[in-house]
């Protein structure tokens, strides 16, 4: 989230789009309620089905699930088309102005550059043109056709209300209304939110999703104002901690990368990380990167990290292909290229898709390693439980350790929670058995590793047996270490840039943020953009201050926001260009003439001149993105793809199945259906229940009590037209598997109409497994195909394509 | 630990007294004693407080959990009861159907209390000790990171990276086992790491 849960209480209009709040996230949907009872705020809900946060909107519009980029361009387009957008903020704070490169276009369904047999885009011309000074070249006017403001309206004038409603099957008129209630808070003083989850992420083109309505949001002006922003509603406790410390195969901490092969020394990897401004005095704050890359170099090698070593540049792995990501581990696993794997707190055998390759692909693996507080299903691959998991156990050679740790409950340490606050808990029981913290499972397995190299030598121990382990039982570090690791800290005094003689932080102590870090070696930071969670004030992230002066929300004094403390990302963009809010009533920080100061942390140095100093400080051009240089695998702007499984052609471009730049492994291909089959003619769709958590709480004997069954969710007009009754049993069934479930028959699902043929949605919901206090069942993703976002592998379960018939149920 | 006035103490100085102080002021001394007895004595009497966070979905509402015996002190401590944190900014005491059942997650039949290993071609888990686990796990890791661990690619460029074992982090471990798990995963070389982000 840009903004936090307690901040929603500031916003004028609600859109839940690709998410469902009320159901999965239900206390922080109180702030939506407080919204709309303090401050008459409306609620829009978008979504194939009417939710439980659509039956407390102010006005619901039906889509078709993967259709999203469509009506969110077809929103932009009405707004621009109606002159409804924030003049002065589009001007100052984006990229509007800029020229784009000559030889840049778009043409049916693809940008220049596209290799079809790479799957991929040159993306040379995907660029800003630059002038003889070394920066982007502008015109303010916004006259010139290569600028990005007019290359944006040619792009989108495609999505007019007649086009969305063939694609998405949102009848015009509920379009049309939703785009006008959004189309309000393009003045300085109406503010919208986005509160979107999974519902746009796992699709082939998630990122793009988000990405259109961040464009939009941007065109309103509402980024970095109280009640605005992008509300990523994460779905775990602490997925965005995870994914901050940089758990995943191409990241360091702090959003760091890991090197790739071409970046063949510590030199090459910083030449493409200089993060030149590209617009005069901005402060494009990555260039701090090596500050933080070395001090992450130093947390992790200690005194074994040199100068004269690069700091163990070496040590790092260097990538051979983007991403190791769950569904490439699972082919290479399919494909017998992999030996073990280690399962910490994640049960992949329900959780990923495609479920037949995932038990052939466990099924190779010589070892299996799971550590989790509860008896999971994947630890149990390999054990039959009739229909619900079919294997023959004697012929699996899988060794498998099934490592019990403990819950929440029992351990100690922070979780970054949605709005980005650190929060510290303590434990209060001694947990079950032999259940182990797995800190202390961690270290155990590290600490055995390192004296086995130790001892024996093998393939380069270095990075192992030089690791810094330096705590004071390295059998079980603490939580508090831990945290003060990634803080940081001073290994010799930090000295002031602007004057070398006075000392900043003294040697040994614990840096106050990441200002403080430095590129020499001085400095430690295990996670740059947590420095200053655990400072020489203390633990940061225990603080339970709940004081909010003039009812912000901001609650600076509880817990610590990443970063430094900081509760809305971009809030210098609250104020105009003079440094005085945009809205009086909703004043967040201004310039006084010397500095900016107010109710948060300034996103900006405190002594930027407003009129010098762009708000978007961690990009280069000092402005937001309405057109991408660079990043985007699948363009600069966004573009109506279908699903890889999809029950229409894709209209606006017909011979493009899918993204078209989406990885698909070999032999996965063929086991999708072909767009509108007649083999499998239903959308599906999967979802969670605000009765269970995925797939931990059919564990807990209350919430099975209340869910206690799989079932699906299809209209009463198909259910007619396949004779299946409410409560009746039905066999549902994909291209790559067949599952049985209960039928609920629902109003609160009706067919849509898409280019004029009728579109029925199938709703799966997930959380049922074989093992827990629930019944046995199965989920959505025996079914569904295996295929990632074109940018970061989120796999497409939102859109999928199956048939459905009504079985008899079993004996009782 | 930031702790206010606890509610168990608020009750003591208070709640407990203003019935039978009333009552006394009418005249009912007998009563109010007989009545005192009568009172059940409230059932998070005798209990520690410690402050926690819900573990499901992102916004960490705050949980006050009550146990019986106190971990700081050293002693065991059984969980016997856990509600919404009242002075909590987001949830302000509130809890979802899943948060008001926590108590049943951590008292679940479906705990794991003891390592486990299944052999190969076996259709059972059996008891192992943490050590023996432990140990051979290592040695799983080291005879495979030995054999397939790649410090130059074809091209002749340092890679040290190592492939064919894989690491799959969670979603609800704290951001301090992340960085453990982060330096022991890397400084062994491997690429195959994930969390569940993506799903």
């Amino acid at each position: 989230m840009t903004n936090s849960w307690t901040d929603i209480r500031n916003t004028d209009l609600v859109v839940i789009m690709g998410g469902n709040a009320a159901e999965a996230h239900p206390c922080g949907f109180k702030w939506v309620t407080e919204a709309k009872a303090n401050r008459g705020a409306k609620l829009i809900v978008v979504d194939p089905r009417f939710t439980r946060s659509a039956s407390v909107a102010d006005f619901y519009a039906p889509i078709r699930q993967g259709s999203d980029i469509a009506f969110l361009l077809g929103v932009m387009n009405h707004c621009i088309t109606n002159d409804k957008v924030q003049w002065d903020y589009v001007k100052a704070f984006t990229n509007a102005a800029f020229i784009v490169k000559d030889g840049f276009e778009y043409k049916d369904g693809l940008f220049t550059g596209y290799d079809e047999t790479k799957r991929d885009y040159d993306k040379s011309t995907w660029n800003y043109a630059i002038g003889d000074d070394g920066y982007a070249v502008v015109d303010d006017t916004l006259t010139n056709p290569r600028c990005v403001w007019n290359l944006l309206k040619a792009h989108i004038s495609i999505y007019t209300p007649e086009m969305v409603e063939r694609i998405c099957g949102t009848p015009k008129e509920k379009f049309l209304k939703v785009a006008e209630m959004i189309s309000e808070c393009s003045t300085p003083t109406k503010t919208m939110t986005s509160m979107y989850a999974l519902g746009w992420t796992q699709h082939s083109k998630g990122s793009q999703n988000i990405r259109s309505m961040a464009m939009l949001q941007l065109i309103l002006g509402n980024i970095g104002v109280r009640g605005g922003g992008m509300n990523a509603l994460r779905g775990h406790s602490n997925i965005q901690g995870l994914t901050d410390v940089g758990l995943m195969s191409n990241l360091l901490p702090g959003y760091m990368t890991l090197p790739n092969e071409k970046e063949v020394d510590f030199d090459t990897y910083m030449s493409t990380r200089g993060f030149k401004p590209l617009r005069p005095n901005q402060m494009s704050y990555w260039q701090n990167y090596r500050k933080f890359f070395v001090s992450f170099l130093k947390s992790m090698w200690g005194p074994a990290a040199t100068p004269e070593n690069h700091f163990a540049y070496d040590w790092l792995p260097k990538l051979d292909v983007p991403g190791y990501d769950v569904l490439r581990a699972f082919e290479l696993m399919n494909q017998g290229k992999m030996t073990g794997y280690i399962c910490q707190g994640f049960n992949p055998l329900l959780a990923a898709p495609n479920r037949t390759k995932l038990t052939a692909s466990l099924s190779k693996l010589k070892f299996l390693v799971t550590m989790d507080p509860l008896d999971t299903e994947t630890s149990r691959f390999w054990e039959n439980h009739g229909e619900f998991n079919d294997v023959d156990s004697s012929q699996i050679q899988t060794e498998v350790y099934q490592l019990p740790s403990t819950c929440f409950a029992e351990d100690e340490g922070s979780l970054t929670n949605s709005g980005r606050w650190l929060q510290w808990h303590w434990p209060g029981g001694t947990a079950p058995g032999e259940a182990k913290t797995d800190n202390w499972i961690m270290a155990q397995i590290y600490t055995r590793l390192r004296d086995l190299y130790r001892k024996e030598g093998g393939a380069f121990p270095d990075p192992i047996v030089n690791l810094d382990w330096s705590y004071a039982d390295p059998g079980e570090p603490t939580a508090e270490e831990l945290a003060k690791e990634l803080n940081g800290k001073a290994l010799a005094p930090v000295m002031d840039p602007t004057d070398p003689t006075k000392v900043v932080v003294e040697a040994g102590k614990l840096v106050p943020s990441f200002a403080a870090l430095r590129d020499d070696g001085s400095t430690t930071s295990g996670c740059w953009i947590y420095s200053g969670c655990f400072n020489e004030n203390g633990n940061n992230m225990a603080r339970r201050d709940t004081s909010d002066p003039d009812e912000t929300g901001a609650y600076l004094k509880w817990a610590f926001s990443w970063p430094v403390n900081r509760r809305i990302l971009y809030n210098r963009a609250s104020a105009d260009l003079n440094g005085k809010a945009w809205d009086p009533s909703r004043k967040l920080i201004e310039w006084d003439g010397q500095k900016w100061s107010g109710y948060d942390v300034p996103d900006i140095a405190p002594t930027a001149k407003p009129q010098d100093v762009g708000p978007f400080i961690m990009n280069a051009e000092g402005v937001s993105r309405l057109f991408v240089v660079g990043m985007m695998r699948d363009g600069p702007f966004p573009s109506h793809y279908e699903p890889f499984e999809s029950p229409v052609t894709n209209l606006i471009a017909p011979r493009i199945r899918g993204n078209p730049v989406a990885r698909v492994f070999k032999g996965d291909f063929a086991q999708f259906a072909e767009p509108a089959s007649q083999e499998f003619p239903y959308a599906a769709t999967s979802y969670r229940l605000t009765e269970h958590f995925h797939y931990w709480t059919k564990h807990v004997w209350v919430n099975a009590v209340l869910q206690p069954e799989f079932f699906v969710e299809i209209s009463e007009e198909l259910a007619k037209e396949k004779g299946i009754v409410k409560g009746g049993w039905v066999r549902v069934w994909s291209k790559r598997g067949s599952i049985k479930a209960k039928a609920v028959v629902t109003k609160r699902i009706k067919p849509l109409i898409c280019d004029g043929k009728p579109v029925h949605v199938v709703g799966i919901p997930l959380h049922w497994g074989f093992t827990g206090a629930a019944k046995k069942g199965f989920g959505p993703n025996s079914l569904t195909p295996f295929v990632g976002d074109a940018n970061i592998e989120t796999p497409e379960y939102k859109a999928f394509l199956v048939n459905i018939e009504p079985i008899a149920g079993p004996v009782a | 630990m930031n702790m206010e006035l606890s509610r168990r103490q608020f009750l003591a100085a208070t709640g407990a007294g203003v019935a039978g102080t009333a009552l006394g002021a009418f005249g009912f001394g007998e009563i109010e004693a007989a009545h005192a007895q009568a009172i059940r004595a409230f059932k998070l009497v005798n209990t520690t407080e410690t402050r926690n966070t819900c573990p499901y979905c992102s916004v960490a509402c705050g949980i006050i959990m009550y146990s019986k015996g106190d971990l700081k002190k050293g002693e065991k401590a059984e969980i016997v009861h856990i509600e919404g944190d009242t002075d909590h900014p987001t949830n302000r005491g509130t809890l979802c159907p899943k948060g008001a059942a926590l108590l049943d997650f951590v008292k679940a039949e479906t705990r794991l209390k003891y390592p486990m290993v299944r052999k190969p071609g076996s259709d059972k888990f059996e008891r192992v000790s943490w050590n023996d686990a432990l140990d051979r796990i290592a040695r799983l890791m080291k005879d495979d990171r030995d054999g397939n661990f790649v410090q130059k690619n074809n091209d002749g460029v340092t890679v040290n990276r190592w492939t064919t074992t894989g690491f799959l982090a969670a979603s609800a471990t704290t951001n301090e086992t992340a960085f453990a798990t982060y330096k022991v995963v890397r400084s062994a070389g491997m690429l195959v790491f994930d969390n569940q982000a993506r799903v």
